[in-house]
């Protein structure tokens, strides 16, 4: 026994191969614990589209449906409404909604969306997930002089126009989002599902 | 009896631990108020540990039923009023214990070599503590439970690249729901409170294997008498075992008359919206975070966008927390204690304090103009405090350091 030697190199290399190989190994078993946390199939189902009546909606009131437990509000944006976006242009981050990813390309317009008439969009603050108030009063004395109407965010003190697009100065970087949609009548809207390329 | 505990003793270092650690270990002769609050932590972190097992006999993890299983341990449950009370107002405490502790290592210069690993601890587990009480706010299902969570997950969508799946990764779902609230409740009633243990017991190894500082910033240990124990040391039971005890009794005041007098302390314990159930499609007028988190928050919102990103904000808040782990090679004096360094850093140290708790309650008020200004001042005071001290330590004016601790 004592005159064994002992092969120095040989033991390292194995030591640090097999210290390898299982530090893969467990790296590896950590996938199914992680991804457990991801959403269920359950939760990934949820988000079917849902069918809103507009005709409920009376001029100047904002509605909520709930979409994939979002807020989704309609909006039915009068004549004096839409005259006053234009004035906001030049206080806005992205009066153009050049920001592909808030809004689908069919809405990509001044009045951000398919008919002028309705807006349609998340009720969740691109700053940090609030939902902001309907503000629809002209120069109320919280907001200032300048105010056209829009959404006011509580957290933080966004605040959006009747097109839900960010003015300057906000904390929230982009423009509320416009969720897929299509009408299926005058007065049916379809939330959630993109309409057909026209 | 002597021969029970030498059977023991021979299979388990029943006497050598109580020696080590309690009768034999010695401490600084000079311990001041400062030094009631690591020992008063730990009282507060068993009293969560014990309220918080028989909260969960009767609470809910599920959306639809958490608010009333509260509502249910305050209105029907014999003495859940207490138990709750006595959890949420702990959790405040907590923090206020912990603040005070830290407070005492920032002005005698406990971070310093060779309490680094100490301090690291220290600050580990004032993360992980974030993250408890966090965690467990969400629990009553309130308004402001709902919506600070949904404020809070979403920070983590800023992270450039992979902040978008980290935060679906964490809700479980694309908004707060119910598959949020089941795993936070996992997080808040084991794992954190198993992370939180395991660190407390490293937190204390370390301070046992280098010993305590003390308000002079002096090492006992380099002046040992004849027996081989540091001459300004004294044995940790029974000197200091009985001085704690005065600091739970005193604490145990303060903390009575606050749990059975104000226990929601008028809004910030347990803030006002909390009391209606959560509405996810309706953020409450005003929300703030607890007291204890606002400082943080007032600097996330001090912060505007840049490029189109809120990234910036949340980056500052969040080195404003992990700041303290840089402390001690940021720290470059030659002494430890604040009683022998210069009007440079006594005036860095009343800024930082100001800062901070300017910052604290700036974070409670809603947004204006000059809220956000004054948010900014004490942003860039509350940085500079960390951020400047290489220099204004190095070129500090500094007292000589006694060989002996002083009696004050
Ligand atoms: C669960 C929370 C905590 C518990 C139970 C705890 C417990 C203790 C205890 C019992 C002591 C010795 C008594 C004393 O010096 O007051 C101590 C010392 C110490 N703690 Fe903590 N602690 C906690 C959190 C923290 C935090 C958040 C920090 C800093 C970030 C920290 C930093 C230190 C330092 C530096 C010392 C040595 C102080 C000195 O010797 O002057 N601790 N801790
Ligand atoms: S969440 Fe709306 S401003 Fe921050």
């Amino acid at each position: 026994m004592s005159e064994m030697s002992v092969d120095n190199s040989k033991r390292r290399f194995l030591v640090t191969m097999s210290t390898a190989l299982g530090g893969v190994a467990v790296l590896g078993s950590t996938v199914p614990f992680v991804a457990s946390m991801l959403p269920s199939a359950r939760a990934k189902a949820a988000g079917a589209p849902v069918e809103v009546d507009l005709s409920k909606v009376e001029p100047g009131m904002l509605l909520t449906a709930e979409w994939r437990g979002k807020p989704v509000w309609i909006v039915n944006r009068t004549k004096e409404m839409l005259d006053q976006l234009a004035k906001n242009d030049d206080k806005l981050t992205d009066a153009a909604s050049e920001n592909a990813g808030q809004q689908p390309e069919y809405c990509k317009n001044p009045t951000r969306s398919i008919k002028p008439q309705y807006l349609i969009a998340v009720g969740i603050c691109t700053h940090l997930g609030c939902s902001p108030t309907y503000r629809k009063e002209v120069a109320p004395a919280d907001l200032g002089p300048d105010w056209n109407g829009g959404f006011y965010c509580p957290c933080h003190g966004s605040r959006f126009d009747l097109a839900a697009r960010v003015f300057n100065g906000s904390p929230a970087p982009t423009n509320l989002v416009i969720p897929p949609h299509k009408y299926l009548s005058d007065a049916r809207v379809l939330i959630g599902e993109d309409q057909a390329a026209a | 009896m002597q021969k029970l505990l030498t059977w023991v003793d021979e299979r388990f270092p029943l006497t050598a631990t109580y020696k080590a650690h309690l009768a034999e270990y010695y401490a600084p002769k000079n311990f001041n108020f400062w030094y009631f609050f690591g020992s008063l932590a730990l009282l507060v972190l068993v009293l969560q540990i014990v309220t918080g097992i028989f909260l969960t006999i009767h609470y809910k993890p599920d959306a639809a039923m958490a608010f009333a299983s509260v509502e249910y341990i305050m209105r029907d449950v014999d003495w859940g009023w207490l138990m709750r009370y006595l959890h949420s107002t702990g959790a405040s405490a907590f923090f206020i214990v912990v603040y005070l502790h830290m407070f005492r290592g920032l002005i005698y210069g406990s971070h310093r070599q060779p309490r680094e690993l100490l301090w690291i601890f220290g600050v580990l587990i004032y993360l992980v503590l974030m993250g408890e009480a966090f965690f467990g706010y969400l629990l009553p299902w309130g308004q402001m439970s709902y919506w600070g969570a949904q404020v809070i997950v979403n920070l983590f969508a800023a992270v450039p690249f992979i902040g978008e799946d980290l935060s679906l990764w964490i809700r479980g779902d694309y908004v707060v729901s119910d598959a949020t609230l089941n795993r936070f409740f996992a997080f808040h009633v084991i794992a954190f409170p198993l992370v939180l243990l395991g660190l407390v017991a490293a937190h204390l190894v370390a301070l046992h294997e280098v010993g305590s500082n003390n308000p002079d910033g002096i090492e006992i240990k380099k002046l040992k008498g004849a027996d081989g124990h540091p001459l300004d040391g004294i044995p940790f039971h029974p000197y200091y075992t009985v001085k704690d005890v005065l600091g739970v009794v005193v604490f145990l005041i303060v903390f009575c008359a606050i749990l059975f007098f104000a226990p929601e302390m008028g809004g910030y314990f347990i803030e006002a919206n909390n009391f209606i159930p959560a509405d996810p499609y309706k953020t409450p007028e005003h929300i703030a975070p607890v007291w204890y988190f606002t400082p943080y928050y007032a600097i996330l919102r001090a912060v505007p966008p840049m490029f189109g990103s809120q990234f910036p904000g949340v980056a500052a808040m969040g080195i404003a927390v992990l700041i303290f782990f840089a402390l001690p090679w940021l720290d470059k004096s030659p002494v430890k204690s604040v009683r022998y360094r210069g009007p440079k850093f006594k005036i860095a140290l009343a800024v930082f304090v100001v800062s901070f708790i300017a910052l604290g309650i700036l974070g409670v008020l809603p947004v204006t103009p000059l809220y956000t200004w004054l948010s900014r001042l004490f942003s860039v005071g509350f940085f500079a405090f960390f951020f400047l001290m290489p220099w204004y330590t190095r070129n500090d004016t500094y007292k000589a350091v006694p060989e002996r601790v002083t009696d004050k």
